[in-house]
């Protein structure tokens, strides 16, 4: 039997409620999604169902994940973080400009790590060769970014708007204009790959991959904001983005916690 | 929303993890992402693997990093691992000298990886290992696993990790030797003989 949005949308209700009443019986705010969320069809067969070994990093200061791998200047090019000079001619689209800054779980910036970014197309293509979906590629826009972030944490990338585009969760699936990004700290085990959306998406609720966020506040935490100080006249539109890290890092543990 | 004010602690929460998805081949993995150890380092070792589902069929899909101390327990300083060409913004690649100690590598269509590196060092309390980050399509957040290596079996013993995972279980995180410097490292993403993954707190 073919799968629906209206089967898909009743069983995102369900994780909904569920964890509603997880939280309303004293169990903890979920900040990430569930490996196992079935709505979600792809994660069905691809999660652990045995609970991860904790490990307290505080026993001990020397593991390697509480150190990152470095990257630097000869890892990156002066326009990496301008997806729309990648090739000789303009892309099709939206210029977008999209900056924001990278913090640890005490606010504070996590400097000169790497940042990379990749996305689909203004029509919702990636130039991805199993890429199957019927819209055009741009020949101007590959859709790859990197930069490393600066003394305030900061990043920026000038980009052009992704578009939505279908795919075969369910029939009728689409997924909400998304960016992904792929983040270090300043500890491996603060690693981080995510998407960043765009406000007020339609999309929104429709779509099984941001519904595996079921707190409401952490999936508004995946929406950037638009920001119109960051628009840089007659060429972009700006939106706002900070990424804060999960995970235990070093400065924890010097500052005795 | 995602304008973050630090100086308002309780403001200050994670950015929800999600997949990597099915589409990432084309931006994150790099020519000699697995080759990790300088050319010709005589603590060469070589690691290989196959990722698996629940049903015991191989992910083609699979983005493995590795991450380890060098020979002598030092964690790596150098940069570098993914050096670009600024005349073609392409990758130059590893300089083959240095020693990052991390290397990226996606599963080719039998679901297999590999890399060479260096045999890590001890560090602390640790027998030696290699840290692991898994990431595919269909895993909402990425999972964290450790590559021990066999021989030493006191050091293996006393590892406070190790030692506090089920017998049953244990051996999911020690590479087996194929001998010349080869071991082999499956990861099991669930049922029968699933990895034992790792939370750090």
């Amino acid at each position: 039997m073919t799968l629906t949005q209206h089967d898909i949308d009743q069983e995102i209700a369900a994780e909904h409620a569920a964890y509603e009443k997880r939280v309303a019986d004293g169990a903890p705010v979920e900040h990430h999604p569930r490996r196992d969320y079935a709505p979600y069809r792809s994660s069905i067969l691809r999660h652990p169902q045995q609970p991860p070994i904790a490990i307290d990093v505080s026993k001990d200061p020397e593991l390697v994940e509480l150190h990152s791998p470095a990257f630097g200047e000869r890892d990156i090019t002066e326009i990496d973080n301008d997806l729309t000079r990648h090739h000789r001619g303009e892309p099709i689209g939206e210029r977008i400009t999209v900056s924001g800054r990278l913090l640890d779980r005490d606010g504070r910036p996590v400097r000169g790590q790497l940042i990379e970014i990749w996305q689909a197309n203004s029509a919702g293509r990636y130039a991805h060769q199993r890429e199957q979906h019927d819209a055009p590629l741009d020949p101007n826009f590959t859709g790859v970014g990197r930069t490393i972030t600066d003394a305030d944490g900061g990043y920026r990338f000038t980009t052009i708007q992704p578009g939505p585009y279908p795919w075969r969760n369910h029939l009728n699936a689409w997924r909400p204009a998304h960016i992904h990004f792929s983040v270090f700290g300043s500890a491996f085990a603060q690693r981080l790959v995510t998407q960043m959306y765009f406000p007020a998406d339609p999309l929104f609720p429709y779509d099984p991959i941001i519904q595996s966020v079921t707190d409401d506040s952490a999936r508004q935490r995946l929406v950037a904001t638009y920001d119109h100080d960051l628009s840089v006249p007659e060429f972009s539109m700006g939106y706002h983005w900070d990424i804060v890290l999960d995970g235990p890092n070093a400065t924890w543990l010097e500052e005795g916690r | 929303m995602t304008k973050i004010d630090t100086s308002r602690p309780e403001t200050v929460l994670p950015t929800p993890s999600h997949t990597v998805g099915p589409f990432y081949g084309y931006a994150l993995p790099f020519p000699g992402g697995g080759d990790i150890a300088p050319v010709g380092h005589p603590d060469t070792i070589t690691v290989q693997g196959y990722v698996y589902d629940g049903e015991g069929n191989p992910l083609p899909d699979a983005l493995v990093e590795l991450w380890g101390a060098d020979p002598e327990g030092n964690v790596p300083t150098a940069d570098g691992s993914i050096r670009r060409d600024p005349a073609t913004g392409g990758y130059v690649g590893r300089n083959g000298v240095e020693f990052t100690g991390w290397g990226r590598i996606q599963t080719d269509a039998n679901g297999h990886w590999y890399a060479r590196t260096l045999r890590p060092g001890a560090r602390g309390r640790s027998a030696p290992y290699i840290s692991v980050c898994v990431f595919a399509r269909g895993l909402l957040v990425h999972l964290f696993t450790r590559i021990y290596l066999p021989g030493d079996d006191a050091s293996l013993a006393a590892d406070p990790l190790l030692s506090r995972v089920d017998a049953s279980r244990r051996d999911t995180l020690i590479a087996r030797d194929d001998g010349q410097g080869t071991y082999r490292f499956d990861i099991r993403l669930q049922g029968e003989g699933e990895t034992v993954f790792l939370e750090f707190q």
